[in-house]
């Protein structure tokens, strides 16, 4: 997993690497420097030998600029390398997700998409800095303190080398009994966020059902178990503090003893014992570091397992070898399809689907909720694969053509509208980028939304919010058709696409469609009859099943559906 | 450029406009100090105890060195035995300070820990209990973001502040004051020495620390920017797929990518050359105290005053002083970040609740004859269910009545009817567009009345105040001929069911859904509930049945089926008036010819207000009002809307479009 998300250092390999190098030179003048020091008391200071103070000090001070440039340097390849690989990420991530099918994209709620690319992508890239920062710092530290504490005195470096690993083992133990409690506490805070979201997103609901005591307890409930596990995990977690603090002082006691000792048998300088004491702090300190970066990777790497998890998501439709750059004409061919959205044969949405679409004609599509009606138009530009049987559009296998251009000839009006953000023009080029402003009020006014655009005070530069919230619901499936008009497609697929426009208007579409794009073979999915009764042919689905085709006046005739559709829309109209 | 996700940290600029106040410190000290005052003492002894530890073990090489080690020197050159017990006895001294030190910051970390999450839990507690008194307009008003992030950010900036920066500041402050005071008492001269560099260390600081901050700000905002985007890409990826418009996201993304790198870097720069450069300045200012010390000792003569012990304590010193400096320094930080979240979080506690002066309640009610006796809710309910779902067998029945308290101490009874009256309503949501103007209206128990209009006439806006969700800025509204102002909000909004355009379901199964309803149905209730609403069917099918559970809104169902079961939840409610708003409008005609005979079930005997606009729905209603910004234009049943021809005629024959 981690190599995975490696791969994605690339040209930020150099600060990567750079940044630790330059941190390594940072630590030994940090453990130089004690070494400096306690011959400059001892031979300078003590021995009342100003000229030595000097040179040492001047050589000290040395140390010091080389450590602050080191230590500068060092940090600014960090920033570079961990910003580059978070970018990198981000880059990777979202160019694999514009690969994705809409298998893929089901498979992954957008809510987890988007935390992965904004909040897990921090989460690892501050880790990451971490790592090539600290990671090597403390370890290093910890090694050339220890080396130089034994060259100073190998009798007091003995125990400081017994007293770290005591202190190593009773953090990790600490951090052993910590860390599930943390993970089951992140747990509890989704958990809460869960419940305050439903209800903020709810509060209607709270109010009119009078739920405001229900939501409190529940609310309660997790509320408190959080404080709980977190007074659980932060009791262990704030056992470091004094362990550290019980460390330090053991050592310090115990080197003074032996220190004094060893000062009076003449083995050993006040100035070393003074160094001593130095690196007993860098020791421990690194030592808590080290502590510190484990509990840093351990929390982000929930956040690069997702990451990872959405780089290794394969795309599983893609180009064919050799693909087909051209559709001949907007004929369709289903033979005997099967379609599922899982693998699984027996949860079949489309069953036996065995039709033949003629260029230029106008097919209607009524079935209930779940029927299979979307399933079975979203198969032709091949935003999923079928389970078995073949497509065919303009005679070719859908397999066979390169996928822009298959998806750039059948333009599909997605019962799930979206608007971006931006300018009703910006909106409209989606379709085609180099449209003239010519074509794209000519398809305005196919689709019905030129006397609405032309209505608004900024006109076609209009600004449509995010979602398309500033445009109501007609208006915004208006816009939506004329945008995939303006593909100037071979096919067109509405799907439920004019729910929320009125009867007379939807009639100006179709004549519209009729008039202007008599070549293009049009699909249309409907709740309302009168959507698609003037179509050549309506298909009825039921159940995942072609339960009949024929005109609205043959199927009015002989099909028990259609006839109920029929009836339950014009029962109200007789009353 | 969109908003950024959330809310952005407060920096040093936001914070200048808009200083802490004094009622905010005091605030949040209520919520440390109130309850957990004992505690508190204990920790601040601790802080105390443990800093003062900290401190003489800065001291601790002076006295050894100067103390023992010389004078042991001393005699052994002197007398040629060296003896240790003195400092054997002041190591075991030394020792209890320290295990006391220890010790002390054990219990403070524990105790404080306790403190903190309490707080915590405590804050998020109110503040979820305050909002559920808040009124509509409150929600209308602030993002869902925006409110999450206050339970979230704001709450984890305070965590930050209580459980670190707050014990911090006060051991760094005892820290300073008594390393200080030890330094001075050890030697003035090198203090000085000391006090200038920290100064400079300071400036330097603050110089490096703001040039990071501006660019934090601006790799906030471009991380923002790229938020937004990739909101926005990732909710229309089917949208981009089928206009293939993939290479164009990508290139868009790639150019604010590349932006919140470079301003990431560069954010990250300033604050990664902070450290090393901190550090190193702490490491000059050991080299200054050790040449000026030298000096002083071996060239002025102060060899008296300044001993190697001195220097060697005061090269300690010095970093256990500008340790707390720099530390002081960072929290500054999270404390202002803190402050700026606590104000956040106190904003929302002191929003105004909902205003409610009703004094009349809803109570269940045994009617025998025209008499009235309230009873609990629980026999009403048994009496309901021994009786097979009827409320009444004959002579005895069991309904809903209001309680009448008077002015005069006594109290009536009247059975709730369902009988519901607007005369000359006017609202607007702020006071400056009016958005309804003198609606008048009346509902007799059991009629069904429709409103038709287009989006922003005002339809949801009159069943909004029906309920109270906002209250009428002139005119009056009674029920059962009692003002709804008279009524408490609860039991008004209990008496009336609701079905809404989009529905919102919670987290839990299916059959926890429906009884959100009514928390007192059992299970077979809330599956009769269903049966009615013609749900029964589709959740039978699914793979646990009642007990499937239904996560992030019900995004396993269809629209429909998630309509489905909010009528089921409102039937289980089984309230005397029900509004239903766009409440078929997603499930398609034929199986909205079925849902519709579960609902007219449903409305049987009840007074319902009904809002669509598939005009099919409504034509059963006693009642359709036209509504066209904010007045009623036309009212009358189908047949005599439809002799009008007026807008309801043209809305019927397609001429003019809804929405």
């Amino acid at each position: 997993m981690i190599r995975r998300l490696l791969k994605s250092v690339r040209e930020y390999k150099k600060p990567s690497i750079l940044s630790p190098v330059l941190v390594s030179c940072e630590v030994v003048m940090e453990v130089l420097m004690p070494l400096l020091m306690s011959k400059l008391i001892d031979n300078g200071i003590e021995k009342s030998d100003m000229n030595y103070v000097w040179v040492m000090g001047t050589l000290l001070l040395v140390c010091m600029f080389i450590s602050m440039a080191f230590g500068a340097l060092s940090g600014r390849e960090a920033a570079k390398a961990s910003a580059g690989f978070a970018k990198n990420l981000r880059h990777d991530m979202f160019h694999n997700l514009q690969t994705f099918s809409f298998s893929n994209i089901d498979k992954f709620k957008t809510s987890s998409i988007i935390t992965r690319l904004t909040t897990d992508v921090t989460n690892v890239q501050n880790a990451y800095q971490m790592v090539i920062r600290i990671a090597v710092r403390a370890p290093i530290m910890l090694i050339f303190a220890m080396c130089a504490s034994f060259y100073v005195n190998a009798k007091v470096a003995l125990i400081l080398l017994g007293i770290a690993p005591v202190l190593l083992l009773g953090l990790i133990i600490v951090f052993r009994y910590a860390h599930p409690i943390f993970v089951r506490m992140f747990k509890k805070f989704d958990l809460m966020n869960n419940v305050i979201q439903e209800n903020v997103r709810g509060i209607r609901v709270v109010k009119s059902f009078v739920r405001e005591d229900h939501e409190i307890e529940k609310f309660t409930d997790v509320n408190n178990s959080i404080r709980n596990d977190a007074v659980k995990a932060e009791r262990a977690i704030n056992f470091n503090a004094p362990l550290m603090m019980l460390s330090v002082y053991s050592a310090m006691l115990l080197i003074s003893w032996i220190g004094a000792k060893l000062v009076v048998n003449d083995e050993m300088t006040t100035g070393q014992l003074t160094s001593m004491f130095s690196y007993t702090m860098q020791i421990l300190m690194s030592l808590m570091m080290v502590s510190m970066i484990i509990v840093m990777i351990v929390i982000s790497k929930t956040s690069a397992e997702r990451i990872s998890e959405l780089l290794d998501e394969k795309a599983d439709i893609t180009n064919p070898e050799n693909p087909v750059k051209e559709v001949k004409d907007g004929s369709i061919d289903f033979d005997h399809v099967y379609f599922s959205y899982s693998k699984k044969k027996e949860k079949s949405c489309l069953l036996d689907f065995d039709l033949h679409i003629k260029s230029g004609e106008t097919i209607g599509i009524i079935g209930g909720t779940g029927s299979g009606k979307s399933s079975f138009v979203q198969l032709i530009p091949r935003l999923y694969d079928v389970t078995d049987g073949d497509i065919k559009v303009g005679g070719v296998n859908v397999k066979d053509y390169d996928l822009d251009t298959i998806r750039d000839n059948v333009a599909m009006v997605l019962q799930k509208n979206v608007l971006f953000s931006g300018t009703i023009k910006e909106n409209l080029r989606w379709g085609n980028p180099e449209a003239t402003d010519e074509e794209m009020i000519q398809a305005c006014k196919i689709a019905q939304a030129d006397s609405f655009i032309s209505a608004f005070p900024d006109g076609y530069d209009t600004y449509i919010e995010q979602g398309g919230s500033n445009v109501s619901g007609g208006q915004k499936q208006r816009l939506c058709i004329a945008r995939a008009l303006l593909k100037k497609p071979k096919i067109l697929i509405l799907d439920d696409s004019t729910s929320a426009v009125d009867t007379a208007t939807d009639a100006q579409i179709q004549k519209g469609f009729a008039e202007f794009i008599p070549g293009t073979t049009k699909l249309i999915i409907a709740q309302r009859i009168s959507s698609v009764e003037n179509a050549d042919r309506i298909i009825v689905i039921d159940n995942g099943r072609i339960n009949a085709v024929g005109t609205h006046e043959e199927l009015l005739k002989d099909n028990e559906i259609y006839k109920e559709v029929y009836e339950s829309q014009k029962k109200g109209g007789d009353q | 450029m969109p908003p950024p996700r959330g809310a952005r940290p407060m920096n040093r600029e936001d914070f200048k406009k808009n200083p802490i106040s004094k009622g905010l410190v005091k605030k949040l000290m209520s919520y440390t100090t109130g309850k957990y005052k004992a505690l508190l003492g204990i920790v601040i002894l601790c802080i105390i105890v443990a800093s003062v530890t900290s401190v003489l073990g800065n001291m601790f090489i002076k006295n050894l060195i100067d103390d023992y080690i010389v004078p042991i020197l001393k005699t052994k050159t002197e007398t040629g035995a060296a003896d240790f017990s003195g400092l054997l006895k002041w190591i075991r001294m030394v020792a209890i300070l320290f295990g006391f030190g220890v010790i002390a910051n054990l219990v403070q970390g524990q105790v404080m820990l306790v403190i903190s999450n309490n707080v915590l839990r405590n804050i998020r507690g109110d503040m979820f209990k305050h909002m559920q008194t808040l009124p509509i307009s409150y929600f209308d008003t602030h993002s869902h973001g925006d409110v999450m992030s206050h339970y979230t950010n704001d709450v984890d900036t305070l965590r930050q502040m209580i459980s670190q920066s707050f014990p911090q500041m006060i051991s760094s402050g005892i820290t300073i004051v008594a390393t200080l005071a030890a330094m001075i008492y050890t030697s003035w001269h090198l203090t000085i020495v000391v006090l200038l560099g920290t100064f400079a260390m300071i400036f330097l600081m603050g110089r490096i620390g703001g040039k990071s901050a501006t660019f934090f700000m601006k790799q906030q905002a471009s991380l923002g920017d790229l938020n937004g985007y990739i909101e926005e890409m990732v909710n229309g990826q089917k949208v981009v797929k089928v206009f293939t418009y993939e290479d164009r996201a990508k290139s868009t993304f790639d150019k604010k990518n590349e932006e919140l790198c470079d301003n990431a870097t560069k954010a990250n720069i300033f604050a990664n050359i902070l450290m090393p450069i901190m550090g190193n300045i702490g490491n000059v200012l050991y080299v200054l105290v050790a040449f000026i010390g030298g000096f002083l000792a071996i060239e002025c003569g102060l060899s008296e005053v300044i001993t190697i012990g001195v220097i060697g304590s005061f090269l300690q010193l010095t970093k256990s002083f500008i340790m707390p400096v720099s530390q002081v320094s960072q929290q500054m930080n999270s404390i202002i970040m803190a402050m700026a979240g606590a104000d956040r979080i106190f904003k929302l506690l002191d929003e105004k609740p909902e205003e409610d002066n009703g004094y009349v309640t809803l109570v269940h009610c045994k009617k025998e004859g025209d008499t009235l006796t309230e009873v609990p809710e629980e026999e009403a309910l048994s009496f309901k269910r021994a009786h097979g779902g009827k409320e009444s067998d004959g002579s005895t029945s069991y309904v809903w009545a209001w309680k009448h308290p008077h002015k005069d101490g006594t109290l009536t009874y009247a059975e709730v009817k369902g009988d519901v009256r607007l005369f000359d309503v006017d609202f607007s949501y702020d006071g400056k567009k009016q958005v309804l103007y003198d609606i008048s209206l009346y509902a007799k128990p059991g009629q069904k009345i429709a409103f038709v209009g287009a989006t922003g006439a005002g339809k949801t806006t009159i069943t909004n105040l029906i309920n109270r969700f906002y209250d009428i800025a002139d005119g009056k509204i009674r029920y059962d001929d009692i003002n709804i102002n008279k009524i408490k909000k609860n039991d008004l909004r209990h008496s009336l069911g609701i079905v809404l355009q989009d529905t919102n379901l919670f987290t839990g199964s299916v059959m926890e859904n429906i009884r959100y309803g009514n928390l007192l149905a059992t299970d077979e209730e809330c599956i009769e509930a269903a049966k009615l609403a013609n749900a029964h069917d589709f959740i039978s099918k699914l793979p646990q049945g009642y007990d499937t559970v239904l996560t992030s809104n019900g995004a396993e169902l269809s629209q429909g089926q998630r309509q489905l079961i909010a009528i089921a939840r409102a039937a289980v409610a089984d309230p005397p008036v029900m509004i239903l708003d766009e409440a078929t409008s997603s499930i398609d005609t034929r199986t909205e010819a079925i849902v519709q005979r579960g609902m007219d079930a449903l409305m049987e005997n009840r007074t319902v207000f009904v809002i669509a606009h598939r005009l099919s729905t409504v034509q059963n209603s006693k009642a359709i009002m036209v509504l066209e910004n904010g007045h009623i234009i036309e009212r009358g049943d189908h047949q005599s809307l439809i002799a009008e021809k007026g807008k309801y005629y043209q809305l019927y024959t397609g001429a003019f479009e809804l929405e």
